[in-house]
């Protein structure tokens, strides 16, 4: 049972890595929703809603990207090697996808339980009004989707 | 609904989902002709002068939004630490909730190392929350404190760049604060001294720009005393209402006076009391 959960289907990992821009409209059933997003354009689906919108998404990625290279040039190829090993012990002690893990220590590893950011106080995922479905998102970490 | 996101897990910080629509409603309501409210600014003028033994923050007490005052008494010297104070200019919110995560933060570090916060800690801090969002974060603030290392006095930008000088003013109103200032400073004041240039230099604010106004707040920090003068100096005072015909009372009574109806004819009918009778109601 560990074993299932501990590895993503090789499909959904493949869906992850490319970016699908502007075919799937974000409303239900994948039609457009005029009274959120407003008439249909291409420039609408192509470029980001907000100036700050893709750099947010990548912060916390980019900033580790810095810091392992960093540490790759100052202590050697076996510095970011190990810590990247630890993290990915980390982050696989997760719940079900569809419930809140508290990632204690993957928070511990990368320094962030001792600071406090907008991450924390607004949109806490733990209080979220919507919950994903259980079964399909258990089927998409499993590859099954 | 049948697209979910089940890629990837929620996560918390800003949600860019509104946006668009934003920006088309407010599209819609230009081509009508009205316009969308303004956030409550701070409107502002602030400003801190290192003394001798430390160094003195000053604001004024006044919050606008457009054109209207939202606040006559606001308070716009935040705490970060027990050190260290600051002044925060620009769009209200902005200030107050960057100046709290940031007071977290150094709480925390100043736990984490067990030592008092630094200046230089809380301006790094600053700076670099204020750049990673690119000025949409509109925050305009003077940080100033006393540490391990003696007074010190930043002032920080809405998109980044900070300035360490020994007198700095941020906010509308900074250019009158600034040639009080550049007029009258001199190093190594004293207390008293500061003090005086810091109320005049916001005085000059309050009377010149539209953008500030009220009182004058002022923050004496020295090594191991916080003075917060809250409000040191009360430069616009808004008149007391008088009710002209009760010249003792000072707001207004909405009480009809006997005699304001005329009577036309009053019977009195004394009740009389036939039988009293007492109930008991179980209370426990």
């Amino acid at each position: 049972m560990l074993n299932l959960f501990d590895t993503r289907g090789l499909r959904s990992q493949l869906k992850d890595s490319i970016p699908v821009a502007g075919l799937c409209p974000t409303g239900s059933y994948g039609l457009q929703d005029s009274m959120r997003s407003g008439f249909t354009s291409v420039k609408n689906e192509l470029l980001p809603s907000h100036p700050l919108e893709l750099s947010e998404k990548n912060y916390q990625p980019n900033k580790d990207k810095m810091n392992f290279s960093t540490l790759r040039n100052i202590q050697g190829l076996h510095a970011p090697l190990k810590l990247q090993m630890e993290y990915r012990a980390a982050r696989q002690i997760q719940r079900l996808p569809f419930l809140q893990s508290s990632n204690l220590a993957l928070d511990t590893l990368r320094g962030s339980d001792e600071s406090i950011g907008f991450e924390d106080i607004l949109n806490d995922p733990a209080q979220s009004e919507m919950m994903g479905e259980p079964h399909m998102m258990v089927e998409y970490k499993l590859g099954l989707l | 609904m049948a697209t979910l996101t089940v890629s990837r897990p929620p996560f918390g910080g800003f949600s860019f989902e509104n946006c668009r629509r934003n920006a088309v409603l407010e599209g819609e309501a230009n081509k009508v002709g009205c316009s969308l409210p303004a956030a409550r600014k701070t409107g502002t003028t602030i400003c801190g002068v290192v003394f001798k033994d430390g160094v003195v923050l000053g604001a004024d007490t006044r919050a606008t939004e457009g054109m209207v005052v939202a606040d006559k008494n606001c308070s716009k010297i935040h705490y970060i630490s027990p050190n260290i104070y600051c002044c925060g200019a620009g769009t209200a919110a902005d200030t107050e909730m960057t100046t709290q995560i940031i007071s977290s933060n150094l709480e925390l570090h100043s736990l984490s190392t067990g030592r008092l916060p630094r200046v230089a800690t809380a301006n790094r801090m600053l700076k670099q929350m204020l750049f990673r969002y690119q000025g949409y974060i509109g925050a305009a603030l003077v940080l100033g404190g006393v540490d391990c290392n003696g007074p010190h006095l930043y002032s920080i930008y809405p998109h980044g760049s900070t300035d360490k000088l020994p007198y700095v003013t941020m906010g509308s109103g900074s250019l009158a604060a600034m040639a009080v200032f550049e007029d009258r400073y001199k190093p190594n004041m004293e207390e008293e001294e500061a003090k005086r240039l810091v109320r005049d230099a916001i005085a000059a604010g309050i009377f010149n720009d539209l953008g500030s106004g009220s009182n004058i707040d002022l923050c004496v920090i020295t090594k191991g005393k916080v003075d917060y003068i809250r409000p040191h100096d009360e430069a616009n005072k808004k008149g007391v209402r008088v009710n002209e015909l009760e010249v003792a009372q000072l707001t207004g009574d909405y009480k009809y006076k006997r005699g304001t109806t005329g009577v036309l004819s009053k019977t009195v009918l004394d009740l009389e009391v036939v039988e009293e009778t007492v109930q008991t109601m179980d209370t426990s």
